[in-house]
């Protein structure tokens, strides 16, 4: 007979709630997360890369190598269109290499991420999925993703204001709990609705001409806080307004419905898409100049190539518009107090600049 | 009188100034940290102490800045703690309003500070690679059996630099032993070192960034004539080094510390004190933070290098995971 099996996934920031709610519907089998990302975890993943590869492909390994320990033994990786579509395959040779003893799943083929394939993956750990359940469900965490999307972008405006400290993050740990739980379409609008309210009540004391800072730059590092020495807690306590883009809806469907506008936007610049979401971060360079924000952060893994490419053209459109904007290459090597440094005195740029 | 306290705690050197009001440099000095910040400011302090006159100043404000900014704003009880490169740009900005670009090369460190208008519009600094820093140099020197002091004179009297590898600091060492096997002059291959360090920094520090006019070179690289002539060379203007140049960033945050909120008074009796730091490892999660407490007389001042409320020690000193 076979053994139990257990299904486990690399973290990316909360996200980890809606994929196991989706998996544990849709599966019979024991469905945990992997351990919450420590030094350890970069640690190890570190030390079983290879040395210049990007950085999430770190986190992720020591990811998989913490919940191996902890018996998972179906793992389950994405893709996409950079190295990234690279991961599963040179993970799993390096896991198996180790001597652990499991099966990798993936959601795409060739880099690409497609319904139909994973709608394959999901009929191998479960037979009799059908086609009702994983419709219904599949949509319903789509939906939560949403939601979870949408009250981030709440949070992110006004949690360098809070009155209380914390407030804002207690309430979003209790909206999760809840989420994880929610019975169905209903229930779950229900709860949006009301931690919606809740968030909007919650009190701050904002100023009318507070510091804006856009986040542009590359997907992991802007979701997985830890990747990024919580570069988002930072400079809210530094009492500043953010704005970020990326975030999993924005890469599930937006993307695709916004391309062709987003590149009539900077025509000046782009013509072409520049892989992963180079065009999208040039693309947001510019909007966030146009909207009157005081900075921008760009953060990126060391070596991230979609981004090199992207960043000569950030930095025209920034040279035009004359916005300051600062750049963080991430690896597992990175200084900490490096990056505390440059960011006080951005911000002091920036405070100075608005005084005037 | 009322005057304010700048120190400014460098990898590799300590710099302190007293001023007045009016910015002027009541006294000043310029110690190595020799490793041991708490040591070094101790005796800066003690060096400061005897440059003024105690009756008649009387230190209301207290700046600190450099890599050691924390540690030691902790232990002087400083009334701001600023990074290096406002404090830099504060502090140039007071003797040269006009400044549009700074250069500083320091021991471990190097940054560009761009200004306009008297506000500092970009920035950029290298904490990661150390081509083209003190540290290096005085190295080199030391490779090629010449005091660091001497190296820019010495760059000066070369009539043909030889060029070498500017990108890293492992190639530039391996490049230049080569090139001495090989039997090139000595001078030649200091001079070609200084251009070397300044190419580095125009590429690595400088990439992109528009260089205007007036620009000052400063931090300790700066008191290097070699390197000096070589910017000028590269950049094809001049360069300013002012004779204060290594005093800035201690003299902008002493600048900063005159619109500090809080008040203090600060009578240089630190150097009898006595300042312990302790690492511990915080046990609350598998994170495990690596905690620095700082002790005043052996009581607990501060602590920091905690991610999260588990590992606060201030308030309550008894935690029983650590």
């Amino acid at each position: 007979m076979d053994k139990e099996k257990i299904i486990s996934f690399p973290h990316l920031g909360d996200y980890y709630i809606p994929i196991k709610f989706l998996l544990t519907h849709l599966t019979d089998h024991k469905v945990v997360e992997s351990p919450p990302i420590t030094k350890r975890t970069i640690e190890l993943g570190t030390k079983h890369s290879p040395d210049f590869v990007c950085v999430p492909f770190k986190y992720n390994l020591g990811n998989f190598i913490e919940t191996l320990e902890n018996g998972a033994n179906v793992l389950i990786q994405a893709g996409g269109g950079c190295r990234y579509g690279y991961y599963p395959e040179v993970q799993e040779k390096i896991l198996k290499d180790l001597g652990y003893d499991f099966e990798l799943l993936t959601l795409g083929e060739n880099g690409k991420i497609s319904l139909k394939h994973i709608y394959k993956t999901f009929k191998k750990l479960n037979p009799q999925i059908g086609i009702f359940k994983p419709c219904y469900f599949g949509i319903l965490t789509i939906l939560m993703i949403r939601f979870m999307d949408n009250i981030d972008q709440i949070i992110r405006k006004n949690i360098g204001f809070e009155t209380e400290k914390g407030s804002f993050v207690k309430l979003k740990k209790e909206m999760l709990e809840k989420f994880a739980n929610c019975k169905g379409f209903i229930s779950l609008t229900k709860l949006y609705h009301k931690y919606k309210k809740e968030f909007m009540t919650l009190p701050i004391n904002k100023p009318k001409n507070c510091l804006k800072v856009g986040i542009i730059g590359e997907l992991y590092t802007s979701m997985e806080p830890f990747s990024s020495y919580f570069l988002e807690s930072e400079l809210a306590s530094m009492n500043i307004e953010i704005k970020r883009f990326t975030n999993v809806s924005y890469l599930l469907y937006e993307k695709r419905l916004k391309e062709k506008k987003l590149l009539k936007y900077i025509k000046k610049y782009c013509k072409y898409t520049l892989g992963a979401d180079g065009m999208d971060n040039v693309y947001r360079a510019k909007y966030l100049i146009d909207s009157g924000f005081d900075g921008l952060i760009h953060i990126k893994p060391f070596g991230c190539t979609p981004e090199i490419g992207a960043i000569p053209i950030i930095r025209k459109v920034c040279e035009e518009g004359k916005m300051p904007i600062i750049y963080f290459s991430f690896d597992s090597q990175t200084s900490e107090v490096g990056i505390k440094t440059r960011l006080e005195a951005f911000y002091d740029m920036l405070k100075i600049k608005k005084g005037r | 009188m009322n005057a304010y306290l700048g120190v400014d705690i460098g990898s590799i050197s300590t710099k302190g100034v007293v001023i007045d009001e009016d910015n002027n440099i009541l006294a000043s000095d310029y110690i190595w940290t020799k490793g041991n910040p708490i040591d070094a400011v101790k005796r800066l302090i003690d060096n400061l102490k005897v440059q003024v006159d105690k009756d008649r100043v009387k230190i209301v404000g207290i700046g600190t800045t450099g890599s050691a900014r924390k540690l030691i704003g902790t232990m002087l009880d400083a009334t701001v703690i600023k990074n290096e490169i406002t404090a830099h740009a504060i502090g140039t900005l007071s003797l040269y309003p006009d400044v549009r670009t700074i250069f500083e090369i320091g021991g471990q460190d190097s940054k560009i500070i761009l200004i306009e208008d008297g506000i500092v519009t970009d920035y950029a600094m290298n904490t990661l690679c150390a081509a083209g820093t003190g540290a290096f140099l005085s190295s080199q020197a030391e490779r090629l059996g010449v005091a660091v002091e001497d190296f820019g004179k010495i760059a000066l009297s070369s009539k043909k630099p030889t060029k070498i590898a500017a990108r890293c600091t492992v190639f530039a060492e391996s490049d230049l032993v080569h090139k001495a096997q090989m039997g090139y002059k000595k001078e030649d291959i200091i001079a070609g070192l200084c251009n070397s360090v300044v190419s580095n920094y125009l590429n690595n520090v400088g990439k992109g960034k528009k260089i205007h006019t007036p620009i000052i070179f400063q931090g300790g690289v700066s008191k290097n004539v070699g390197v000096k002539k070589a910017f000028e060379d590269e950049v094809k203007s001049e360069v300013i080094v002012d004779e204060n140049g290594h005093l800035m960033g201690a003299l902008g945050v002493a600048i900063l510390s005159k619109n500090a909120t809080r008040r203090t008074n600060f009578d240089f009796s630190i150097t009898d004190d006595n300042f312990e730091t302790k690492g511990v490892e915080c046990n609350g999660c598998s994170n495990h933070c690596e905690i620095i407490c700082v002790s005043k007389n052996h009581q607990m001042i501060d602590s920091w290098g905690n991610r999260c409320s588990k590992g606060d020690l201030i308030d309550k000193q008894n935690k029983s995971h650590l």
